[in-house]
């Protein structure tokens, strides 16, 4: 799948495009942690492009607002998620430890 | 009737998706229902691949997608370990992030997206998930 990632003076942006199950998981998991593993923790997560997510590629951003969390250095807020992927994972209550913004700009500005 | 047997690798989740999508859209559901379906047939299949057969390249899945006009029955077929889903417990988001556990997090997808989920093992070692969604 597609990742791009972009660090700007604040916070990190991650985009990813397309589907994130468990066989895509672990490479935006490897983008996040090369963030995270440079010492870095604010990090905007861009879903505008995502079509899918299973609970496998939640708990890969779970695992990271762990490490950004840790220590109160850090945030990996959700920007652009779609209707019916918020909604399917609200069903599971998955997203309750995420701050959700409109879009990239919104998110970017909140650090 | 849609039937196709896929390798039991994370590879097929994309397939499995693609194949169960053509069986659904004849019944027009609405596009969350339809991508929600999408969502617990891959939670299922993931749950087959990580602990049914423990890993990947141990076994097929076979789907097949039963379709009228105002319901799907989805039922998946694997030769994997029996699967007893009250032994799962559901994870507790109210609990501190840093002591979550999101295990059991696909199968409470799977229950609250489906209208009925029955989780069955044959006397011939074949386990078999039946899930229907209505319209």
């Amino acid at each position: 799948m597609d990742i791009s990632t972009k660090q700007f003076r604040r916070c990190d942006l991650v985009k990813a495009e397309g589907r994130i199950d468990s066989n895509t998981a672990p490479e935006v998991r490897d983008a996040f942690e090369a963030i995270t593993e440079d010492g870095r923790f604010r990090i905007v997560f861009d879903m505008s492009e995502v079509t899918f997510i299973s609970s496998v590629g939640v708990w890969v951003l779970l695992e990271t607002q762990k490490t950004c969390k840790r220590y109160n250095r850090g945030d990996l807020v959700i920007a652009n998620v779609n209707e019916k992927i918020q909604h399917t994972l609200d069903l599971a209550g998955l997203l309750t430890f995420f701050r959700i913004y409109d879009d990239v700009l919104e998110a970017v500005g909140s650090f | 009737m849609y039937k196709a047997t896929f390798p039991g690798r994370f590879k097929s989740l994309a397939e499995i998706s693609e194949f169960v999508s053509r069986a659904i859209n004849e019944i027009g559901f609405d596009e969350t229902t339809a991508y929600m379906i999408l969502v617990a047939v891959d939670e299922a299949c993931t749950n087959i691949i990580e602990h049914a057969y423990g890993g990947e390249g141990q076994g097929d899945i076979q789907c097949s997608c039963d379709v009228t006009e105002d319901l799907v029955k989805i039922t998946l077929r694997d030769r994997g370990e029996p699967f007893d889903p009250t032994t799962v417990p559901e994870p507790d988001f109210s609990v501190p992030l840093q002591e979550l556990n999101c295990r059991g997090a696909g199968l409470v997808l799977i229950q609250k997206i489906m209208d009925e989920t029955n989780f069955e093992s044959t006397p011939d070692g074949e386990n078999v998930l039946t899930m229907i969604k209505r319209k």
